[in-house]
């Protein structure tokens, strides 16, 4: 168990290292530059330099490298070129939003794909489990801006249940905070509900043409029981992987419903900073994500074994 | 290892931190229209609260007259008007100018504004500023404090110019101890403090009990922003804003003509640009540039572009300054003309590149101007460049291109956009003294001389002047004070009220 950590902690640091050097690559191949931005169309070069200077960006490329890594070994993300803010806090503030958002999503995804894709396996051969399969399938195509907009004419624009944008810090009013909670993480949830209604419920077929699922109907146990004591357990370990997937691109997908209802999260904060080529908050939040990203990884790793016993003992 | 309840209990304990910690996560955006409050949404959002090292729009839009004041201001007509300033002499020899101060004024910290307040902006702005715009005070040789509420600006020579740009973002005062931390703290004498700055999403504001001039209806402001024309307009059919301070998808405005809506359409300091690359290039030939002028139908790019809102202007100059002349009649839409003056520079299917900036307005113009082209035998090579970044890279400071449509926002903008190192390259040899002899003369001989200039540059094919953007405000019909032109760089809240 020790050495697998281990190596799962070497895998972590090597994939934030290339991380670090394929973003800052990147960031330096972009066009434009923070300090042309910032002084917009009245600019001279002259003052162009001048700002470039102050901001640190006519230092060599290793340099500016070498000093953005050290700061981030202490914690410090470092200061924006745009705000002359440090740019920790920013970034915690707007990951705490996205992490409520994209938690909420896969959450209520799970909660609906489950017994949906369970009961579209069982159901197979009549009518509701082709029509749920179905359903499934329209799901998948729906791009979530789209669910977006269509929650919002009828939910905010029609029915006037829930605000078409904004956000709320629970903190300011609970009631407040989950009204503007309900359309983003139902446009989120529902691509990704139907992603993972297919996924269960072919877990689940599989499942049931197992031999200990024929052993448990021969000794007397109906389908549906049979399932629910052998079967669904062993049916959550690809659903567990995808769902991990799922939440790694629900992380950086959330950009646009973010953009579409207007929520401080970090999708938002990276739209503005590569706009306004606010490149060390750019990298920043993209090392932020990496991180998140391995984590979540790493989590369903150890989810595995809790799952399946026989993980366990192999491990 | 652990036994995997104890690890699904760990694992609920962390969730359950991280939903409570999230509690405070993007604390903003109270709740609320009373008729007290006011929220109006806005497009461009402010980086930070400094525009003495910020450029654009957005900073002047959400702190000037809110905010900071000058000492004078412009009026809806684009008159000066007092503002700290409430009187003023100007000398024989109209270099030194006396401004008489208003008394009781305080800053939003408490500090009184005195006459060092005024020495310390105005050097500050020479010294300090990294904004471009800073070389409007380039002018000012001294500034004298003669007493508590007199102050005395002597200029290097006499200039029409200067006191107009005093109603801009240069103009603005600042208190002597109030320049500490600008990018997040505004202090300034005008109606309104800022309350709360949440960057990316909104700015609070609230007016002030101790505001010299009248105080505001609306005693508690929040300017929301949206990069998303369809999100701002589904907020105000929803009720969670009152005002669209200017739509950026007129297409929308259909949506909101009936009673429980207003929708005011007026001008903006704003010049919708085709601009052509005068220095280089394809359009460095004069017929090349004339072919362009007669192959658009400037009345077709208005009605499909921005839905007929607007008015074409024929130069660089909107109606509200003193020296509009409608010059939309010099180039006419004469598609055989425009072939001709194709034939004439030999350009017939020749390639160039039309940078765009991929701006609502500018994709929607690139399309039907490429069309209008292509019918007269001119070839677009159409490339969307992000906007600012890339666009300001490519086209404006590297000036790669033949062709491109912005909308130039600033007030009286004509001579910088038309001086020779702007990137549309502009031979200003003839212009550049006319326009040093009105800045000297008499306000007579400016406007004279400043209309010599707009029709020299629109005669000379420098760029084609699609139209001027509007100032298209939509708001609940119970907004009462909704400014039908925007003629400086500020959004005045004061202005506005409650029926």
């Amino acid at each position: 168990m020790l050495a697998y950590l281990l190596s799962r902690a070497a895998q972590f640091v090597v994939a934030l290292v290339v991380a670090s050097v394929v973003v800052f690559l990147l960031m330096s191949f972009l066009p434009g530059n923070a300090a042309q931005v910032a002084l917009g169309t009245n600019a001279t070069p002259e003052a162009v330099a001048a700002l470039e200077a102050q901001y640190g960006l006519d230092e060599p490329p290793l340099i500016r490298y070498l000093q953005w890594v050290a700061g981030m070994l202490g914690g410090d993300f470092g200061t924006s070129y745009v705000t002359g803010a440090p740019i920790t806090p920013v970034i915690i503030a707007s990951v705490q939003v996205t992490a409520i958002l994209v938690v909420c999503s896969i959450v209520v995804a799970v909660l609906i794909a489950v017994p949906l894709g369970t009961f579209a396996a069982l159901e197979q051969r009549n009518w509701i489990g082709v029509t749920i399969s179905a359903l499934s399938q329209v799901g998948i195509a729906v791009p979530n801006f789209l669910a977006a907009i269509i929650l919002v004419m009828i939910f905010s624009l029609q029915l006037g249940w829930f605000p078409s944008q904004g956000w709320m810090a629970s903190i300011e009013g609970v009631g407040g905070f989950l009204a503007r909670l309900v359309l983003p993480v139902v446009s989120l949830a529902l691509v990704q509900a139907a992603i993972l209604t297919r996924y269960v419920r072919s877990a689940v077929l599989d499942v049931m043409r197992e031999d200990y699922i024929r052993t448990a109907r021969a000794k007397g146990l109906t389908r549906t029981r049979a399932l629910f004591v052998h079967g669904l357990r062993n049916a959550a370990i690809p659903v567990i992987t995808v769902a991990g997937v799922q939440l790694a691109t629900l992380l950086v997908g959330a950009v646009i419903i973010e953009q579409v209802f207007v929520i401080p999260g970090v999708g938002s904060e990276l739209v503005r900073a590569v706009a306004n080529r606010d490149l060390v908050t750019v990298q920043g939040i993209v090392m932020v994500l990496v991180m998140l990203v391995l984590i979540i990884n790493f989590i369903v790793d150890l989810l595995y074994p809790i799952v399946d016993p026989r993980i366990r003992s192999a491990a | 290892m652990k036994t995997p309840r104890t690890t699904i209990w760990v694992a609920a304990a962390a969730a359950a931190a991280l939903f409570l910690s999230a509690c405070t996560a993007g604390a903003s955006d109270p709740e609320g229209t009373q008729k007290d409050s006011m929220t109006i949404a806005f497009t461009a959002e402010p980086v930070n609260l400094d525009f003495t090292s910020t450029s654009g729009v957005a900073i002047p839009e959400a702190l000037m007259d809110n905010v900071y004041e000058s000492l004078v201001r412009v009026d809806g007509e684009g008159r000066i008007q007092p503002a700290l300033a409430e009187e003023w002499d100007i000398s024989e020899d109209r270099r030194t100018y006396t401004f008489r101060l208003q008394e009781g004024v305080t800053f939003s910290n408490g500090a009184d504004f005195t006459a060092e307040d005024v020495k310390f902006s105005y050097e500050r702005v020479q010294n300090e500023w990294k904004n471009p715009l800073k070389a409007k005070m380039d002018l000012v040789d001294s500034i004298e404090v003669v007493d508590d509420h007199t102050v005395k600006i002597a200029l290097e020579r006499p200039s029409n110019m200067w006191l107009y740009s005093l109603t801009t973002l240069v103009g603005a005062i600042f208190d002597t101890e109030g320049t500490t931390d600008l990018a997040n703290e505004a202090i300034g004498t005008g109606p309104f403090a800022i309350e709360q700055f949440t960057r990316g999403q909104s700015i609070d504001y609230v007016a002030r009990d101790d505001y010299w001039g009248d105080a505001p209806a609306v005693k508690k402001v929040q300017f929301k922003y949206f990069t998303d024309a369809v999100a701002a307009s589904n907020a105000l059919k929803s009720g969670e804003i009152d005002v669209i301070s200017n739509l950026q998808a007129p297409e929308l405005a259909g949506e909101f003509q009936s009673d429980e809506y207003q929708i005011v359409s007026g001008t903006t300091n704003g010049e919708v640009v085709l601009s052509m690359n005068n220095a280089d290039g394809i359009f460095k030939d004069k017929a090349a540039r004339e072919a362009v002028m007669h192959a658009i139908d400037r009345k077709a790019v208005l009605d499909t572009a921005w839905a007929g809102y607007g008015e074409l202007i024929g130069s660089m100059v909107p109606p509200t300054d003193p020296y509009y002349e409608d010059l939309t009649g010099v180039w006419t839409y004469d598609p055989a003309k425009a072939k001709q003056k194709v034939e004439e520079a030999g350009i017939e299917g020749e390639e160039f590149a039309f940078a765009v900036p991929n701006l609502p307005y500018a994709q929607a113009i690139s399309q039907i101007v490429s069309a209008q082209l292509e019918e007269v035998g001119l070839k677009a090579k159409v490339e969307t460049q992000e906007f600012p970044a890339v666009w300001l890279d490519k086209t404006f400071t590297e000036h790669d291109y033949d062709m491109s449509v912005i909308n130039h926002a600033e007030p009286r903008d004509i001579l910088t956009v038309f001086s020779a190192d702007y990137y549309i390259g502009y031979d200003d040899s003839t212009i550049k003294p006319i326009a040093e002899k009105a800045d000297r003369g008499t306000e007579a001989e400016y406007i004279a001389g400043m209309k010599t200039i707009a029709r020299t540059i629109t005669e000379d094919a420098a760029s084609n002047f699609l139209f001027l953007f509007p100032n298209l405000v939509v708001a609940k019909s119970d907004v009462k004070g909704v400014p039908a032109n925007r003629v400086s760089d500020a959004f005045r809240i004061a202005d506005l009220s409650w029926n």
